[in-house]
């Protein structure tokens, strides 16, 4: 361990790590971008990597020469990023991008890093300033890759997939014919219904849902009875029921009830499964409340049923706002009972429907359409609400 | 003057506040065991009955009225057939009403006519049987809007037939049949494999990258908006998204790793034996490593600041500092959030049914329950799976509620 700790040794070898990360992702994002030959290089990066590493340990001049010696190494061949039959623009952005980005990072793990011998501190903090770098390229690399292949998968047409899997350019010429799968999708495949189907549901099992939890989750915090303890942590288990274990008998009870492939019956058996998950954040918040508020309301002579309408309820607002979003994306993301009990295609939502697309009949740009018609409206939602929805989440909620 | 003694008992107010509890508990419980304790129960009943899927539907007579004939061979006719090819039905009637305007001539020897009103007794109609029955009539009307009228109204049948989710017999069978053979144990390795792993990994993923976004600058709302994209998505498209990212003919990931020249064929991620396993357990932590994140990160930011303060006046290095402070400030919601996902997880169904369908080696107890249920036919096999869950499931649990008693934080 003791040799890794000396300047050049721990430049080189972030360099030589950080210079292969930045490869890899210049190589992706630009195959992406453009459907042409871009590779990293194993070897070539490495070796570049560790050079610039010691460069930049020579604070601003270094590193100048270091994003220069990368930039024409890679436009002569040799550097991390390969290319192989690719235009001259693409082929300049590409080298410019590797070469920046590698140099900007190691610029700042290295800053201040004396070349000989260095302190634990100094160590550890570069090496912390690296893992937040390559963090930051990872999680935004993984998250943001699936759901760019879906949505301009949505925007090709079958001949273009098959040509070449890599491209990802959308052909602006093609101007309104872009959005030719969600046209069809939306005319042919009925999906403006599903879209609504979906929504009233998951409306509708949101006020079911705060109708019936509400008060149960104000009995449960702030009553006292017997059976207050074992009826609160049997809503807790009652949450860890699989939903499998329950849609098999269901599916037998509605079939001979005659429930199936109906509207109703889904209506009836959503709020089930997210009663106890919002009894569960409610009641963790009307604990939270302080009771004095309600004790001076019943003091002064109203009943415990106006205390909670006229106190609680205003009070805990932004929980209600919470767990109703909460509970709208479950009964909106909700597949598995859809799946099983609606058969009729005029009454699907819209998680059935794009299982109904999953055919090998059906080209795979309408599958990935449907996917974004689907998934569009609850990130809206959630980008427009994102600090309900974050504080809703972690008020009681490991379900999903 | 006699003492003054504390109350004994519960006293009326007391009781009142329980009553107004238990009357706002009411719907919840109502709801809840209806659909949640009664279906349990059912699963246990099924569990143990030999049930296929073609026997939901209980035999039944089925029967088709119509009006043929003219003139003197003018009669109402009665077909029926038994629903079932194996059991047979009892006591088998028929009643209807006759549209007015038809006047009854001569009716089968089965039947009795009162005012335009027939019951005919069938007797048994046995499995797979069919049978007729004709009643000869006459009209001055117009026969036919009278036969749509005859066709239109359908008529009652009743019949006894022996129920199988209802009668007395039972078995072991599905029991012996899931547990037979080395194919259990198999699935639940791999129920085993993807919990634990799926869980660790989704933990560890979700620490780092509340690491990252343990510190403000400017864009760490949008960040952490964008992180929890994979968890917020509907889980069938994001499955979709990526059973075509990763297809092995025209998938792009194949085609990046054939040009990165890191595989000289198209490997098939979620077909081939091991990987498949692999792949869905890593689309596991993909999904819902933003949970977790979540989680460590409301942990982390209330750890006083002045800890950390004090650990660098000691000089305490930064890996120090995490190994040292925030890992053991951590461990209560990671031993929480561990156990609570290794439940979730182990109770997932939707994941690897839409990403492979429990073929290639990646069939958990979950997808179990929907093989044996719906493609095998076989509801009671696939109950007596859904029974081994359950009890699984009370056994995580017991765990479970030691430690959240401890852990009253969550």
């Amino acid at each position: 361990m003791s040799a890794l700790r000396y300047g050049y040794v721990t430049a080189a070898i972030l360099g030589l790590l950080w210079t292969f990360t930045v490869a890899v992702t210049v190589a992706v994002a630009m195959s992406f971008l453009t459907g042409a030959a871009f590779q990293p290089s194993m070897l070539l990066s490495g070796l570049a990597g560790a050079l610039a590493g010691a460069a930049c340990l020579w604070g601003r001049a270094g590193a100048g020469i270091a994003a220069f010696g990368l930039l024409a190494l890679g436009v002569i061949g040799l550097g991390p990023v390969q290319t192989g039959e690719v235009g001259l623009l693409s082929l300049v952005i590409g080298h410019a991008l590797a070469a920046s980005a590698t140099v900007a990072g190691l610029d700042g793990f290295l800053r201040k890093l004396p070349s000989g011998r260095l302190t634990r501190h100094e160590f550890e903090d570069a090496v912390i300033r690296f893992l937040t770098g390559f963090g930051y390229v990872f999680f935004t690399a993984i998250v943001a890759i699936p759901f760019y292949v879906m949505v301009m998968t949505s925007l090709k047409n079958q001949q273009q997939l098959v040509q070449n899997p890599l491209d990802f350019s959308i052909d602006l010429s093609r101007g309104w014919h872009l959005f030719d799968s969600y046209v069809e999708l939306l005319t042919v495949f009925n999906f403006g219904s599903y879209l609504w189907t979906s929504f009233y549901v998951a409306v509708l099992t949101v006020l079911l849902t705060l109708a019936f939890s509400i008060p149960g989750a104000y009995a449960v915090a702030r009553m006292r009875f017997r059976g207050a303890a074992v009826f609160s942590r049997s809503i807790l288990l009652i949450y860890m029921v699989p939903m499998i274990v329950l849609a098999l008998p269901i599916y037998i009870g509605y079939s001979m009830v005659g429930l199936r492939n109906s509207i109703l019956g889904i209506v009836l058996i959503y709020p089930v499964t997210t009663i106890p998950v919002a009894l569960y954040m409610l009641q963790g918040y009307f604990r939270g409340l302080p009771a004095e508020v309600e004790e001076a309301g019943l003091m002064d002579g109203l009943s415990r049923l106006a205390v909670i309408w006229k106190i609680t309820l205003p009070l805990s607002l932004p929980a209600l706002a919470s767990v109703s979003l909460y509970v709208f994306m479950i009964a909106w993301n909700e597949f598995l009972l859809a799946f099983m009990l609606l058969d009729d295609p005029s009454k699907f939502t819209l998680t059935r429907g794009i299982a109904s697309l999953n055919s090998s009949e059906i080209p795979r740009q309408h599958l990935m359409a449907g996917s974004v018609i689907a998934t569009v409206p609850i990130m809206a939602i959630f980008l427009g609400l994102e600090r309900f929805m974050t504080r809703g989440l972690t008020a009681g909620s490991v379900k999903g | 003057m006699t003492d003054a003694v504390p109350p004994k008992g519960r006293g009326p107010l007391a009781r009142r506040e329980a009553r107004l509890a238990w009357s706002l508990l009411a719907p919840t419980v109502a709801i809840v065991s209806a659909v949640v304790v009664l279906p349990l129960l059912a699963i246990f009943w099924i569990s143990f009955k030999p049930v296929g899927l073609a026997d939901l539907r209980p035999p039944a007579p089925v029967v088709r009225e119509s009006l043929r004939g003219d003139g003197e061979d003018l009669r109402v006719q009665y077909r029926l057939r038994n629903s079932s090819q194996d059991i047979a039905i009892s006591g088998v009637t028929i009643t209807d009403t006759l549209p007015p305007g038809l006047t009854v001539r001569e009716a089968d020897d089965r039947c009795e006519v009162s005012d335009g009103t027939i019951l005919c007794d069938l007797g048994d109609l046995e499995a797979g049987g069919r049978d007729e029955i004709e009643i000869f009539v006459s009209t001055e009307d117009d026969p036919d809007a009278l036969g749509e009228e005859a066709e239109a109204s359908a008529p009652d049948v009743t019949g006894r037939a022996p129920n199988i989710l209802t009668n007395a017999e039972f078995t072991l069978e599905n029991f012996a049949r899931i547990f037979d053979g080395d194919e259990f144990w198999g699935v639940l390795g791999v129920t085993l494999f993807y919990a634990t792993v799926g869980t660790i990994g989704a933990l560890v993923v979700g620490l780092f990258a509340a690491m990252l976004l343990d510190r403000s600058f400017r864009g760490q709302g949008i960040l952490r908006g964008l992180y929890l994209f994979p968890y917020v998505a509907p889980v069938i498209a994001v499955a979709f998204t990526w059973v075509i990212l990763f297809d092995p003919f025209s998938g792009s990931a194949n085609a990046l790793l054939l040009r990165m020249g890191v595989t000289e064929n198209a490997i098939n991620f979620f077909g081939d034996r091991p990987l498949a396993l692999i792949m869905v357990t890593v689309f596991e932590i993909w999904r819902y490593f933003p949970l977790s994140f979540l989680f460590i990160l409301a942990r982390m930011q209330s750890i006083p600041e002045d800890m950390y303060e004090a650990a660098d006046m000691d000089g305490a290095s930064p890996f120090q500092k995490f190994w040292f402070l925030s890992l053991p400030q951590l461990l209560g919601i990671l031993s929480v959030l561990f156990l609570l996902r290794f439940i979730w997880t182990f109770n997932k169904f939707d994941d690897i049914f839409l990403l492979t369908g429990g073929n290639a080696g990646t069939r958990t107890l979950t997808v179990n329950v929907y093989e044996q249920a719906f493609a095998v036919s076989n509801i009671g096999a696939g109950a007596a799976v859904a029974v081994v869950i359950f009890g699984c499931l009370l056994l995580f649990s017991v765990f479970f509620f030691k430690v959240l008693s401890r852990e009253e934080g969550l």
